[in-house]
């Protein structure tokens, strides 16, 4: 009689909340063009099909873009390396911040101060300036958009992280398991870091979220796939000069955008109002008597 | 525990005699609570529940009424049902709260609002948390006066009834500066401040060292006196309650199950619950078997037919299954209680507890020696050249007030804490200070219970994880042999083997010390260090695990190193204890000699503070 692991039950109960339930459709119906969308695209990314800026038509159902190519078949294609990019950045980010927080946490002293230091410093530069800044120095490769995403996450999960773990830390069962000598690894992995699932869970949500945006962002402004190829935020940039005579240009992708960090920040809600008051870290009767004396006073 | 016998006759109820209310009572009740009903109300998924059902007791002015139960019992709600308020989830379906007459029950939000604090104050259980943190305390006085309406110029001398002398500097403190006693007398202070009608106190002693809490409790006690308050003191510490109150009531399962004046209802109690409970509670006049109740209390929700203490009670007959007991008048001062066999109860009630002395094991060399430990926080000394010895099979009570160092010493010896000096030889060999230096053998034999039950297992774990996770730690075993010794670490803690596959928020908190206890015991110990194990706990199970431990170290020869702030414990648990004060060794030596003849002022001083049923009345 095991329990499910502690991230399926609340993802399962997130989804069994209204909030949860909409966030997760919205974004999830976004993955699906995205994915789906190249195998349905009438036409190819860079085939001319009518001519610039043209209005929907029978041919082209959302009309032409700047070169005459279907901004629908361009709008399909356009979304499954953005969201891949912005998977692996949100994952690769909130693994090395979040390692890197509970480590400062658990281990304290000079560990703390050295990884704590290096985040502020990191956290100085605003995200996009940041990527902005590695992107233009080394060129706009995808892995390093990525990398450079990653690393502009990592240092506010791994705050997050750092303060979570230092409670869990603190607790009494760490200290059981340090008395009879087991190595602190051991300890982070076994009793710290599943303690911190929900935290973390939430983490992902709005990590995944910025990650999307800013490397769209960066698309935008050409930093990421270089034309000719598809992609949401490069075609915002590309049709934004047509924006009269062929309004879809720029507004198929950036729906599809604003859609996604809709639905993906809703479903972090639920997931995080799911999480509260689970497995013994309810609301302590002492905290709840707390707020009652300042009320009564 | 001997079966009742069937035919002695039933206490028939007593129809139309009201609870609570003593004959020849004169002037009015301050406060009276009637027929007070408390409910989860319906949902999809169950039908209402009851929380607090058919409570009613009235308190006069001047007086102070306890309120006792143990967790879950439904004191808290029915405390907060004074101030008009209500846990989230929970309603208020029934009943009469009258203070002076008034029923507040009937008042609106906004009324309500403004009998808070001036009419009705409340004292919470954790002063420090009542008290805003960034605002200096007097700052929060006058606010209080302020809206109250109160006359600012009063502030010292509200503050020098509160017995806080010197005002001056505790009103330019932040919260955090005070000591725990401090900062519960500016709570007291605060909720006296508006001479209210009545004053809610929820366990305002809890958490501080016997002296403070003497000195809170005398300061209570005058403060309702002096000004004609009616005070309704909620404990779940029976002796404290003894010391303070006048009237008693006990809750149980969301019942007011026994109410009558507190010299009367401690020495003769007529319910099998309170005399439960008080077999359950450590005296410092004598070694006593603590007596645990079997079970648990009932959910609200899952109450048996009938009375609800029914499967726990040894005195329980047929009759009681049919239908609720309602209250039996046993004294013409209006003790009752709500068991129909109250009569026979009360006539029992001579030898409530059994007296046990313990046998010291006989005298064999020193398994744990301290000698010159001495630790500093900042250049602040905290422990002070301890010299200490456990002998082996023996149990040494640690025993000081908080901040006394005492968990500190617990902590230097099981290499929690490494930056102290002196020497801890162990077994013959030295300790090295912290768990790194140390063998795994070392760290095998010394094992550690912590104070809190609710933070010290992993909740994400299953309860055979917890244990295994040590014994896979010492030792390799084949699955089966592991699995097996899991089981038996269970029922050696009277928990059944199946609770391997629980987690611990399934577990009640005495459950979870238990298994705390297995944890340390099943890689097979030498000393076991326990740090306060069941000051956490509700007394039956506190005395539930005390038995057990001492049952424990008897059959497995353990050396215990047990610490504690409470002196009557220490009767009944230690062969030898030694009084810890600012950091040094006060006072040591063989428990009976220590507690009945202290030598110095300060034990003396501690002995005296223990509050006990000795003084009810």
């Amino acid at each position: 009689m095991a329990r499910k692991p502690e991230a399926i039950a609340v993802l399962g109960r997130a989804v069994r909340t209204p909030r949860g339930a909409v966030g997760l459709a919205i974004g999830g119906c976004v993955v699906l063009v995205a994915v789906l969308g190249p195998a349905v695209a009438p036409y190819s990314t860079t085939e001319f099909v009518t001519k610039p800026f043209s209005r929907a038509s029978s041919i082209a159902w959302l009309g032409g873009d700047v070169l005459g190519r279907d901004v629908l078949s361009r709008t399909l294609n356009g979304g499954w390396e953005l969201l891949a990019m912005a998977a692996v950045a949100t994952a690769l980010g909130v693994i090395v911040g979040a390692l890197l927080g509970v480590m400062a946490a658990y281990h304290g002293g000079s560990w703390d101060s050295i990884i704590m230091r290096a985040v502020d410093v990191i956290l100085a530069f605003p995200q996009l300036v940041f990527a902005l800044l590695l992107v233009s120095i080394l060129g706009p490769k995808i892995w390093l958009i990525v990398l450079a995403v990653a690393i502009s996450h990592a240092p506010q999960v791994a705050r997050v992280s750092r303060a979570a773990a230092l409670d869990i830390s603190e607790r009494d069962f760490v200290k059981a398991m340090q008395i009879l000598g087991i190595p602190g690894r051991r300890i982070i992995r076994r009793d710290v870091l599943p303690n911190l699932t929900s935290v973390l869970m939430v983490e992902i949500g709005l990590r995944l979220t910025y990650s999307m945006l800013v490397i769209a962002g960066l698309s935008f402004l050409g930093f990421g796939l270089q034309p000719p190829a598809a992609s949401w935020g490069l075609m915002i940039n590309e049709n934004r000069v047509g924006l009269i005579a062929n309004p879809w240009g720029v507004l198929m992708p950036a729906i599809l955008i604003a859609l996604f960090t809709i639905g993906v920040n809703t479903f972090t809600d639920a997931v995080a109002r799911a999480s509260l008051g689970v497995g013994g870290r309810a609301i302590e009767p002492e905290a709840e008597m707390a707020l009652v004396a300042r009320e009564v006073a | 525990m001997a079966a009742p016998s069937e035919d002695i006759p039933v206490t028939v109820p007593a129809e139309d005699i009201p609870v609570a209310k003593p004959p020849a009572d004169p002037g009015t009740p301050r406060l009276a609570v009637e027929n007070l009903r408390i409910v989860m109300p319906a949902s999809r998924r169950r039908p209402e529940t009851d929380v607090v059902d058919q409570v009613s007791f009235t308190v006069r002015p001047g007086h102070v009424l306890g309120l006792v139960g143990e967790s879950g019992s439904g004191k808290t709600t029915v405390a907060l049902a004074l101030l008009g308020l209500v846990k989230r989830g929970l309603a208020i379906s029934g009943g009469k709260v009258l203070i002076d007459g008034q029923d507040i029950l009937a008042l609106s939000e906004h009324e309500l609002q403004k009998l808070r604090g001036r009419t009705v104050a409340y004292v919470p259980q954790d002063p420090g948390s009542a008290l805003n943190p960034v605002l200096k305390v007097g700052t929060q006085l006058r606010e209080v006066f302020a809206i109250h309406g109160g006359d600012p110029e009063r502030l010292t001398e509200v503050m020098a009834e509160a017995g806080l002398e010197d005002p001056g500097p505790i009103l330019a403190s932040y919260p955090h500066q005070l000591s725990g006693g401090q900062q519960q007398r500016v709570a007291l202070a605060m909720a006296f401040a508006c001479r209210p009608r009545l004053i809610v106190l929820d366990e305002p002693t809890t958490g501080l060292d016997v002296t403070t809490q003497r000195r809170v409790l005398d300061t209570v006690r005058g403060l309702c006196h002096t000004y004609q308050v009616a005070a309704v003191y909620i404990s779940h510490d029976l002796a404290v309650v003894a010391e303070i109150a006048d009237h008693v009531a006990v809750m149980y399962s969301g019942r007011l199950i026994e109410l009558g004046a507190a010299s009367e209802l401690f020495s003769t109690p007529a319910h099998p619950y309170t005399r439960g409970l008080m077999r359950a509670v450590p005296s410092m006049e004598s070694s006593h078997e603590l007596q645990g109740m079997a079970g648990s209390p009932p959910r609200p929700g899952n109450r048996p037919a009938g009375c609800a203490f029914r499967p726990r009670c040894e005195f329980a007959i047929a009759e009681c299954e049919l239908r609720e007991p309602q209250p039996v008048v046993v004294s013409d001062t209006g003790h009752a209680a709500r068991c129909v066999r109250a009569v026979e109860v009360t006539a029992l009630s001579g030898s409530v507890r059994s007296v046990r002395e313990r046998i010291a094991p006989p005298a064999e060399g020193p398994v744990l020696t301290i000698s010159g430990v001495s630790v500093s926080y900042t250049n602040k000394p905290v422990l002070r050249n301890v010299n200490l010895d456990v002998g082996s099979r023996k149990s040494v009570a640690i025993v000081g007030t908080s901040g006394s160092g005492k968990t500190t010493l617990a902590r230097c010896v099981v290499g929690l804490h490494k930056d102290w000096t002196g020497t801890i030889t162990f077994g013959g060999n030295q300790l090295p200070p912290g768990v790194r230096g140390r063998t795994r053998e070392q760290l095998r034999k010394i094992q550690f219970v912590a104070q809190n039950p609710y933070g010290s297992l992993n909740p994400r774990q299953t309860i055979g994880q917890i244990i295994g996770y040590p014994l896979a730690h010492f030792t390799k075993l084949p699955a089966r042999e592991h699995d097996k010794r899991i089981a038996d670490a269970l029922t050696s803690v009277a928990l059944r083997a199946s609770f391997a596959a629980r987690y611990p928020d399934e577990l009640s908190g005495g459950e979870r010390q238990r298994v705390a206890l297995a944890r340390a015991l099943v890689v097979d110990p030498e000393l076991l260090v326990c740090d306060e194990i069941t000051s956490a706990l509700d007394v039956s199970v506190q005395a539930a695990i005390v038995e057990l431990l001492l049952r424990l170290q008897a059959e497995r020869g353990l050396a215990l190193m047990f610490i504690t702030h409470n002196l009557p414990l220490v009767r009944s648990i230690a062969d030898d204890v030694t009084v810890i004060s600012a950091g040094q060794i006060c006072e040591r030596g063989p428990v009976t000699q220590v507690l009945t003849a202290p030598s110095e002022a300060y034990t003396r001083q501690l002995i005296a503070d223990v509050p006990g049923f000795e003084r009810a009345g």
